[in-house]
């Protein structure tokens, strides 16, 4: 819950809602990134996503890495990335 | 000492375990992480070991699923089983025990209960549910609360009203003033939470410096992130200093992440007060809604028996959650708790000091030193949830 998983901008889908859709390991999934819209969101940008929400803006190596990371984690944090996959957000 | 380029260069980590040697001349000095992400990689990436033995690593309440007292797992469950109730929640909640089963097990025997990834999800749901009431169980920090904050905020200007939340969002600062204040336990310093931080930012924290003179350094979840910041640590010591300092600027600012803040304050209150498994009752230390969002609120709409329960008498979370002791000093770690059947809520969560420990931590030289008893059990690599 506490590390957040990295994701690419792709386009922004929902201006009023600040729904974005990323791409977290070739999977495409929306987000919210209100918060993070001040600091300009626009395709290419790396976001770090904790339960469906974008918290902040990654430069893209810290994005490369923290994936790294993320995968060399035990069952729990893949399972983080499973439930990010099942998820729906409109 | 750059923070981009080199922090995940091996034999830097050797190097600044050095450095830290010679700054602290042997001097025993503890300090204490609050962030189950950091307590996971201090053990999956056996910091402790590559730090010099007289730096002791103290794992603080910085687990949301550990620090839920029991009583608020038996009403999440008596939720659960309202008829009509479609009762949603995040993963590693599902087998934290309550007085009389999990959430797994109320499950089991007919109630609604879904994983969800987001409170969006949730919200979905009740969108596509209208007949239904779906309730989302809200715990975690500063990290999780603002996402629970904007799912009130669209279910409002949508108007959905079979949605609610079991908000149990609890507050970092208070914790830590309660454990600096108990005299259980006397600290040199603190390794800060890194992405509680980037909501709240960093001023919160001068009271510890200010009042405390403690240092505090806020750290990233490398595992050289965090021996960089023990670093830190030991050099405001032996300078003599106390200051909040930033050793995650790559996502952490200064002022926090002001929007996340703002919906946090428009839909959540501070309660008078919360109970903490292992801390007791403390002052303002979680979250409630907001009275114009009692519609959204779980707690009014549903009757939950909130009743306090004392953990199990074997059970000795409280004493590891303040640090008083290791993971392995437990009467049932390893043996009646294990990560399979978990009697205390740190063996659950993979971010619980007892688990993390479990899963990597037996075989290190730090357990070795504490003259950790034998215990017959699967290799850690094999050991899983």
């Amino acid at each position: 819950m506490c590390l957040g998983i990295p994701g690419q901008i792709i386009e922004i889908v929902d201006d009023i809602n600040h729904i974005a859709k990323v791409e977290v390991s070739g999977v495409r999934r929306n987000v919210n990134i209100g918060v993070v819209r001040d600091e300009g969101i626009a395709p290419g940008d790396w976001v770090l996503i904790h339960v469906g929400f974008a918290m902040s803006k990654l430069d893209e190596h810290e994005a490369a890495e923290t994936l790294k990371l993320l995968y060399g984690m035990d069952a729990a944090y893949t399972d983080e990335l499973n439930m990010l996959y099942g998820s729906e957000i409109e | 000492m750059k923070y981009v380029d080199e922090y995940r260069d091996p034999a830097l980590a050797q190097r600044i375990s050095a450095e830290i040697g010679k700054l602290s001349a042997g001097r025993p000095l503890k300090m204490m992480e609050v962030c189950g992400g950091h307590t996971h990689t201090i053990y999956k990436h056996g910091i402790e070991d590559v730090l010099p033995p007289n730096i002791d690593l103290i794992h603080g309440p910085g687990c949301p699923v550990c620090v839920l007292p029991m009583g608020r797992v038996d009403d999440a469950i008596a939720i659960a089983r309202t008829e009509g109730v479609i009762f949603t929640t995040f993963g590693d909640m599902m087998r934290v025990p309550g007085s009389n089963g999990s959430l797994l097990d109320a499950k089991a025997a007919g109630a609604d209960v879904r994983f969800v990834y987001s409170p969006l999800d949730a919200l979905k749901l009740a969108r596509q549910n209208p007949s239904r009431e779906v309730v989302f169980f809200a715990i975690g920090f500063e990290t999780t609360a603002p996402s629970t904050a904007i799912t009130l905020l669209r279910a409002q200007a949508e108007g959905i009203r079979n949605f609610s939340v079991f908000c149990n969002h609890v507050t970092i600062i208070p914790a830590l003033k309660a454990i600096l204040d108990s005299p259980d336990l006397r600290l040199d310093g603190f390794v800060g939470p890194g992405h509680v931080s980037m909501v709240i930012g960093m001023r919160p924290y001068t009271f510890i410096t200010r009042d405390h003179h403690k240092p505090i350094v806020i750290a990233g979840f490398e595992p050289l992130d965090i021996i960089q910041s023990v670093y830190m640590i030991v050099q405001q010591i032996s300078e003599g200093r106390a200051e909040v300092e930033n050793q995650y600027a790559r996502v952490v600012r200064p002022e926090g992440n002001v929007k996340a803040l703002e919906a946090m304050a428009r839909t959540m209150e501070l309660r008078p007060y919360f109970e903490w498994r292992g801390l007791g009752f403390i002052t303002h230390s979680a979250l409630k809604l907001r009275r114009e969002y009692a519609l959204w609120d779980a707690e009014l709409r549903f009757e939950v028996p909130g009743i306090r329960v004392a953990d199990p008498k074997a059970c000795q979370c409280g004493e590891v959650l303040k640090g008083v002791i290791k993971p392995w000093e437990c009467k049932v770690f390893g043996t009646a708790c294990t990560p399979e059947t978990p009697i205390g809520t740190c063996m659950v969560s993979s971010e619980g000091a007892c688990a993390a420990y479990y899963n990597y931590g037996r075989f290190s030289m730090a357990a070795e030193r504490a003259h950790l008893p034998t215990i017959n059990l699967q290799p850690a690599t094999q050991a899983q949830h």
